[in-house]
């Protein structure tokens, strides 16, 4: 007791008393939805791999962006990118580039040589895949990587189904896509290209298939009744197309008149105008009803393509067609008026749609088809157990994106299956909204713009139109993610707390609240950039 | 020279932290070995202004002079919070002074550690003297302005959080105009703190023309700690004057303390700069603009400025102060007007 003059008690520290009991609600740290991730079709953690392409770690954000597709350098092309539209940043200034992220890192993964993780080990099951298209390609790559051996049979001559009859090389060029497949298939799938599969049923018995997944495109051009003489030359939109990939090019003369309103309308108008014709596009209603994404519409316009809206082909004849004026009636409907005229054609090509050819189904029992599509339960499973079908056959918007999420949702769906299970898929988070999020901490930092083809070589070559970023703005446009709902390590609530409750864990840690002292005041959540910190009442 | 922003990186340094910088880019709170001046347990209220801004200064100070560091802390929140006998919040060796002395105290350690470094019995060791509003700019003033004019080598700290909060809310010199306390006029037809009176104690520190003058928030914590540390490197009489927000003084919510705070150094009402031997070197630019409504609706001490009848001309008078602060000061960039 040799204390100085008038102090009795040694001296304490504060810690003895724990404010955490003041608490009323207390903070907490979650992952929330990104709405990109929420968007995506081919189910992508967009936000995850942005979250390593940040550090310029591209392999690491590759390999997480491969978990759930496994063709970032095909998507990064003809993705159409409707999480760009569900971007947070839109709100801010503009959206992240998320395709053109996406494309750089497949670019990269195809200059590197990186190679998809094969499989740890060997279930012993033998799934049947119809269709090397995108949506089959993805579910044999899913499938393969858990361990189940895989045969793709394919009608077509070469890899990639729609991707490659489809899709026009200026958009999509075929090494890519050649090297994307064949990544896949090195992981030990087996292809059988040039055979069609006339019989499911028999061909999974004969091949001793555990189970079979459909993924057929839809390669059958639909055709309209247009009167027309014996000399009119008449084509199917994604004929045109698919004898783009042969040997012999198709003769369709200076004045390709296209029939629809369509992407596929607007990839044979390009296509025909790079081969030196003067297409010229007749639709029935307006440019904003047309179902082409406007970008596509905007790009065909500025390569010079001419555009007859509001008119439909009434007849053909060996080089004219006769052409009705419409007019959009009050409901926006399209109506005829009677009024006819005739525009010169060399030749007449239909892009009104495709259909599936359904032939391989023919009795199988317990299958629905209806509208020209398999109906499937939300498991990718038709009515007859044990057959999967995804991609065009199903009813589903048809794109390449969510052919391949397709494929993902059946592998896993297939999977369980065959393990006598059922695929419960984890519970959706609660999505990130901008209103989560606190911008002030954002750097500003305006969209990097992709590098456009010079107009001329676009109206002449079959060269790819959009650049793709180098890596100094890939960078740049993946540390414009603001990385929604996610932790990202920026140690504001460790800073912005008055009573130390908050605990860094280190790299790649986070953080945790330490509740003996935390009193509740909100800060953390308040500052909290990405919205990755709730309160919650406390039970009192 | 201000405070020069690390521009891109997602965040760049309007975080606390950034895993994408290299670490001497880093803020001394990122760091898990911060000294935590002002540790956990301690009395403060929830989302009190004036913990954070002590907790930044100080570890930032403690950063600057590598743990030889003595704070002598004025009466007052900060001292009543942290220090209730026998227990103290604090992790550095510090004195509680009268409400009145703190400036002095900090003289006094200053000259006495020079004399035992004259005699060679001890190393150097720095010195901060620290204090609210109330102990800075009305009780303690004598003294600071004497700390001052001698330049001693001590820098004081005022944490401005605009009256005596830790009393019940009464009114100092550094109560802005219009906001209600427990002493101003609480009815009639101006009810708050009148127009015309109190002081801005950082321009009368440059008039002193002591070294170093600089204002911050907690809103900014890269500047404040450049600022602290900027400081720490000059000898003689430095002043670092902080906004602190005060929840409960304010009538505001716990979690809005620093939105308060920078919306404060964004609308104009509280400007930030730096300025060496009484003139202005340095300021921290307003970024994205805001009138003053946005920072006086989230406080309950305006709350008498927008009942059923908006009182429209007080309103515009704290909007005028503000926009003479953004001219006197420069608060806003060419481009941005």
């Amino acid at each position: 007791m040799d204390k100085p003059f008038a102090i009795t008690l040694d001296p304490g520290s504060s810690l003895a008393n724990r404010t955490g009991s003041w608490r009323t609600s207390r903070p907490v740290y979650l992952d929330r939805l990104p709405p990109c991730n929420k968007q995506c079709p081919a189910g992508e953690d967009i936000q995850g791999w942005l979250f390593h392409a940040e550090s310029g770690d591209y392999e690491s954000a590759w390999r997480h962006l491969t978990r759930d597709n496994p063709f970032p350098a095909i998507m990064g092309r003809v993705c159409y990118h409707t999480c760009e539209g569900a971007c947070n940043r839109g709100q801010l200034d503009a959206p992240v580039g998320i395709n053109s992220v996406e494309r750089f890192l497949g670019d990269e993964a195809l200059k590197r040589g990186w190679k998809l993780t094969p499989p740890a080990s060997e279930s012993g099951k033998h799934v049947l895949i119809v269709g090397a298209g995108p949506s089959g390609m993805s579910a044999a790559y899913h499938l393969r990587r858990l361990g189940h051996r895989v045969t793709v049979q394919e009608a077509g001559p070469l890899l990639g189904g729609m991707m490659r009859f489809g899709i026009p090389k200026y958009r999509l060029p075929r090494e890519v896509l050649e090297a994307e497949m064949q990544r896949v298939v090195d992981l030990g799938v087996t292809v059988k290209l040039g055979s069609k599969v006339e019989n499911i049923l028999a061909t999974m018995q004969d091949g001793g298939f555990d189970a079979a997944f459909l993924a057929v495109g839809a390669h059958i051009g639909k055709r309209a009744m247009i009167p027309a003489g014996d000399a009119a030359k008449i084509i199917d939109a994604i004929s045109l197309l698919r004898s783009m990939e042969g040997e012999e090019k198709p003769l369709l003369g200076r004045r390709v008149v296209v029939y629809g309103g369509g992407n596929t309308a607007i990839d044979v108008a390009r296509t025909a105008k790079r081969m030196g014709a003067e297409p010229l596009i007749v639709y029935r209603r307006t440019r904003e009803k047309m179902p082409a994404h406007d970008f596509e519409v905007e790009e065909a316009l500025q390569e010079g393509i001419m555009v007859k809206w509001l008119s439909t082909i009434k007849q053909a004849h060996e080089s004219s067609l006769t052409i009705e004026k419409m007019a959009l009636d009050s409901k926006g409907f399209p109506q005829p008026t009677g009024e006819y005229e005739t525009i010169e054609a060399d030749s007449l090509v239909l892009a009104l749609g495709q259909d599936v050819d359904l032939g391989l189904l023919e009795g199988v029992p317990g299958l629905e088809v209806s509208d020209g599509v398999v109906q499937v339960n939300a498991n990718m499973m038709t009515g007859h157990a044990g057959i999967f079908a995804g991609g065009d056959m199903v009813p589903a918007e048809r794109n390449v994106t969510v052919a391949i999420g397709h494929g993902k949702k059946a592998a896993r769906n297939i999977d369980a299956w065959l393990r006598g299970e059922e695929y419960v898929a984890p519970p959706k988070k609660e999505v990130a909204t901008f209103d989560n999020l606190n911008t002030w901490y954002y750097a500003d930092a305006p969209k990097t713009v992709r590098p456009m083809l010079d107009i001329i070589r676009r109206q002449s070559t079959f060269e790819e139109v959009q650049g793709g970023l180098d890596e100094h703005n890939a960078l740049f446009e993946a540390r414009r993610c603001l990385s929604c709902g996610n932790c990202f390590e920026c140690d504001n609530c460790y800073g912005v707390c008055p009573d130390n409750a908050v605990i860094k864990l280190g790299p790649g840690k986070r953080f945790e609240f330490n509740y003996d002292y935390c009193k509740g005041c909100g800060m953390c959540v308040a500052e909290c950039p990405c919205g990755a910190i709730k309160m919650e009442a406390e039970e009192i | 020279m201000s405070f020069q922003p690390v521009h891109f990186y997602q965040t760049g340094t309007f975080t606390v932290g950034n895993r994408l910088l290299s670490a001497e880019e880093r803020s001394v709170q990122a760091n898990v070995e911060r000294t935590n001046s002002l540790n956990s347990g301690h009395r403060a209220c929830q989302g009190c202004g004036e913990a954070l801004g002590a907790r930044y200064a100080i570890d930032a100070a403690m950063n600057a002079a590598r743990g030889r560091l003595i704070a002598a802390n004025a009466t007052g929140c900060l001292e009543v919070f942290s220090t209730p006998y026998p227990e103290t919040s604090w992790q550095i060796p510090w004195i509680h002074s009268l409400f009145g002395n703190t400036a002095a105290i900090g003289t006094g350690i200053a000259a006495a550690i020079k004399v035992k470094r004259q005699k060679g019995q001890m190393d150097d060791v720095r010195v901060v003297a620290q204090g609210g509003d109330g102990g800075t700019t009305d009780i303690g003033f004598g003294c600071l302005s004497g700390m001052f004019e001698r330049n001693d080598d001590v820098l004081y700290i005022c944490y401005d959080n605009g009256g005596y909060m830790n009393t019940g809310v009464q009114r100092s010199s550094a109560t802005p105009p219009a906001a209600r306390t427990a002493t101003t006029m609480p009815v009639g037809p101006e009810p708050g703190n009148v127009f015309g009176q109190g002081k801005f104690v950082p321009a009368i520190a440059m008039a002193h023309e002591i070294p170093y003058v600089a204002t911050a928030t907690v809103a900014d914590l890269r500047d404040l700690e450049y600022k602290v540390t900027k400081a720490m490197g000059l000898r003689g009489a430095r002043y670092i004057h902080i906004l602190v927000p005060c929840p409960l003084g304010w009538g505001a919510a716990s979690q809005d303390t620093i939105k308060l705070a920078r919306l404060a150094k964004e609308t104009g009402i509280f400007p930030v700069f730096e300025a060496e031997h009484g003139e202005v070197t340095g300021v921290l630019k307003i970024r994205r603009p805001q009138p003053v409504e946005e920072y006086l609706k989230l406080q309950k001490r305006y709350a008498h400025l927008f009942g059923k009848k908006p009182a429209v001309e007080t309103i515009a008078r704290l909007q005028a102060a503000a926009d003479k602060n953004i001219r006197k000061y420069g608060l806003l960039d060419q481009e941005a007007n």
